[in-house]
């Protein structure tokens, strides 16, 4: 497997606090990565390690054999784009000119706009749908638009390589969906090699051909959904009962959270747990049992679970 | 990023269903020239306000000019600004109104790319130089320049560069902590410019009253008899504004915040310091040469940017209006007010205080501290 950006030993921190603790691991090339994880696990700050956005207090990130730390920014911007969490516009500006930013490392002190770039604003901006709002102004969009417009930006800069921070924080479930599909795509159509730090682990296993599961600032487990979304894992790294089950719609895995008010007695629940049905009411009941392998036939109605959608959120 | 949704997420969703079967590989010609189309218009309307500006700059500058005690008919002006006027008219036009008119223009460009450059890169229209304690440096410096060094002409001029460069280095390393938060500058820099100040306040009490009268008329700013001040100016000007317009490319990836520049190829820190040095280079020259005229700095970007509209982060336009206010606050100071001639610092001080304190409302109601 080939693995343009990957780390060794890699440490990093805010001052004295130390947030990813030695961690030697890697972005295979061509596929869609997920890096997953509860709150405050590193996911975002070894993203941010990534993307150079942040120095390795020890250890190093190379990015195709070279270290980081050696290459020049403007080289690194060419191979390897980052849509930051939360990223700020100035007041006023148009979706266009927000778009064109994204080709900064692709200019210089004189070599300047060129044909070239407006073809991969234009490319950029149609990809993610955002062409009908060209000349609007960042201000007067809603939340999922300004979403696809940061997405055009990154798109524009055409990196080989694209690493996101939380890209659907703040949409709902549709625009999220969205955002995800439209990475599919250039991941299909381009072999763009995606990093993603997703709160959603549904999501994650439906999107991520591999996954990083973090916890403490160190990798619990690696490689695809099936492997890495398991009961155990996810009750290690969550520290949260729940059921995984195939997902009726993908066929990777899908975590079913339970929580105080929703444990069903069964194999699932380890012996001796302390955890008692409160409500034994409340317990979810499937319409027909649930095993883990099983397949979704064809025509057969697919009860979804109740309650709140797993979403940690 | 807010969470709000005006009435179009319809919008959002039909284009959004367009999107699964474009490719992000290529784009159509109907694509591109809506691309074109939008961004010539940006940076044809830049263009058209900066050529505005220049005009208008220049109309200024010829009011100046012909209007006064002895008015100058222009066809005279021009023949004694093409060497062939008479004496009387080539003695008001070389020796008092050309030099002066001269050096507003250049220490009016000064001040409005330096404002205009702080803002942008602090990202908060409350840090221009005048407010966060970069001219206040200047103004402790010559103040002690004068009460106590005795110092007039260049040497007083270069105390004030100094010491705006000082109190800009004390300002930055304040706010320093692991990386410069906009917010956490503008306030320090607010601060930093009340102490500063107050050790103003400390020295003109000390001083000898004709000393004091002398330093309190450098401290409001004017440009009467400052003629000597254009060479040195001019000659700082010619390095500094090309400097500025060529590191003003790097605000492009400034403005959107430490992580995206960095994201884009830039080196932030290294982009950020370039850019405030040539700032306060400018803001210090400027002071140097006129003393600290209030405001300029302050008010310039943001009449700027309401004309150029958008984000776009070109200084040029900037650096006209600081012009341009200079002019005409200069023309006020010397004819508003009949026989009564004010320091142009008086007119700007009027003009700009109400707007810091309108800006101070709105950003705290806005609850963004600007």
């Amino acid at each position: 497997m080939e693995v343009p950006l990957r780390t060794e030993a890699l440490e990093l921190g805010y001052g004295d606090r130390q947030v990813v603790k030695g961690l030697t691991t890697g972005i295979p090339r061509g596929r869609i990565t997920m890096i997953v994880g509860p709150n405050a696990c590193g996911k975002s700050t070894l993203l941010r390690g990534l993307a150079r956005l942040l120095s390795p207090s020890a250890g190093a990130v190379y990015l195709d054999g070279r270290s980081l730390g050696d290459t020049p920014s403007r080289q690194v911007a060419l191979r390897l784009g980052i849509l930051p969490q939360g990223p700020t516009a100035p007041e006023g500006i148009t979706v266009t000119d927000l778009v064109g930013r994204g080709r900064y490392p692709h200019q210089g002190w004189f070599r300047r706009w060129t044909p070239a770039d407006d073809a991969a604003v234009a490319a950029a901006m149609s990809a993610t749908g955002v062409l009908d709002l060209a000349e609007r102004s960042i201000d007067e969009l809603s939340g999922g638009q300004r979403q696809r417009v940061w997405l055009a930006t990154a798109l524009a800069q055409r990196t080989p390589i694209l690493l996101l921070d939380e890209p659907t924080t703040y949409l709902d479930v549709s625009h999220q969906v969205e955002v995800l599909d439209l990475m599919a795509d250039l991941n299909t159509a381009e072999g763009t090699t995606v990093a993603i730090v997703l709160h959603d682990l549904n999501l994650a296993c439906r999107y991520g051909q591999h996954l990083i599961a973090m916890k403490d600032g160190r990798i619990v487990a690696e490689g695809e959904p099936a492997e890495v979304v398991t009961e155990e894992i996810v009750r290690e790294i969550f520290g949260m009962e729940c059921r995984v089950i195939d997902d009726p719609v993908s066929g990777t895995p899908l975590v079913v959270p339970m929580g105080r008010h929703h444990v069903q007695p069964g194999p699932h629940v380890q012996p001796g747990h302390p955890v008692q049905p409160v409500h034994p009411v409340h317990s979810v009941q499937p319409s027909h049992p649930v095993h883990p392998g099983h397949s979704v036939q064809p025509g057969h109605p697919v009860q979804p679970p109740e309650g709140e959608p797993v979403d940690e959120r | 990023m807010s969470a709000t949704e005006p009435g179009a997420t319809g919008a959002g969703a039909t284009a959004s269903a367009t999107a699964a079967s474009a490719t992000t590989a290529s784009a159509t010609a109907a694509d591109v020239a809506v691309v074109v189309r939008v961004r010539r218009r940006g940076a044809g309307r830049v263009w058209v306000v900066s050529g505005g500006l220049g005009l208008a700059v220049l109309a200024a500058f010829l009011l100046t000019m012909v209007v006064g005690d002895h008015a100058i008919p222009l066809p005279d002006l021009i023949a004694s600004l093409t060497g062939h006027g008479s004496k009387g008219v080539d003695f008001i036009v070389h020796r008092l109104r050309l030099p002066r008119a001269v050096l507003a223009v250049l220490a009016g460009v000064a001040f409005g790319l330096s404002g205009a450059i702080f803002q942008r890169v602090v990202r908060n229209p409350l840090a221009s130089p005048d407010v966060i304690g970069v001219t206040s440096g200047a103004s402790v410096a010559a103040v002690l320049g004068i009460t106590v060094g005795g110092l007039s002409g260049l040497s007083l001029s270069a105390a004030a560069l100094g010491g705006s460069v000082l109190s800009t280095a004390a300002i930055y390393a304040l706010a320093w902590r692991r990386g410069i938060s906009g917010y956490r500058l503008a306030l320090i820099g607010v601060g930093v410019a009340a102490g500063l100040s107050g050790v103003v306040s400390y020295l003109m009490t000390r001083a000898d009253i004709r000393v004091a009268t002398e330093a309190l008329l450098w401290l409001t700013g004017s440009l009467n008899g400052r003629g000597h001040q254009v060479g040195p100016l001019g000659l700082a000007l010619v390095v500094l504004v090309p400097a500025a317009l060529a590191l003003g490319r790097t605000l492009y990836g400034l403005q959107l915040g430490d992580d995206t520049a960095r994201g884009l190829g830039l080196n932030v820190e290294r982009g950020r310091i370039a850019l405030l040095l040539t700032g306060v280079a400018l803001v210090g020259a400027a002071t140097a040469a006129v003393g600290p005229v209030a405001f300029v700095a302050f008010v310039s970007g943001p009449i700027a940017l309401r004309l150029t509209g958008g984000g776009r982060p070109d200084l040029l336009p900037a650096g006209l209006v600081g012009a341009l206010v200079v002019l005409l606050s200069d023309f006020a100071a010397q004819h508003a007010l009949g026989g009564t001639q004010l320091p142009v610092g008086v007119v700007t001080g009027v003009v700009g205080a109400p707007y810091l304190l309108w800006l101070l409302v709105v950003s705290n109601r806005t609850g963004r501290g600007g």
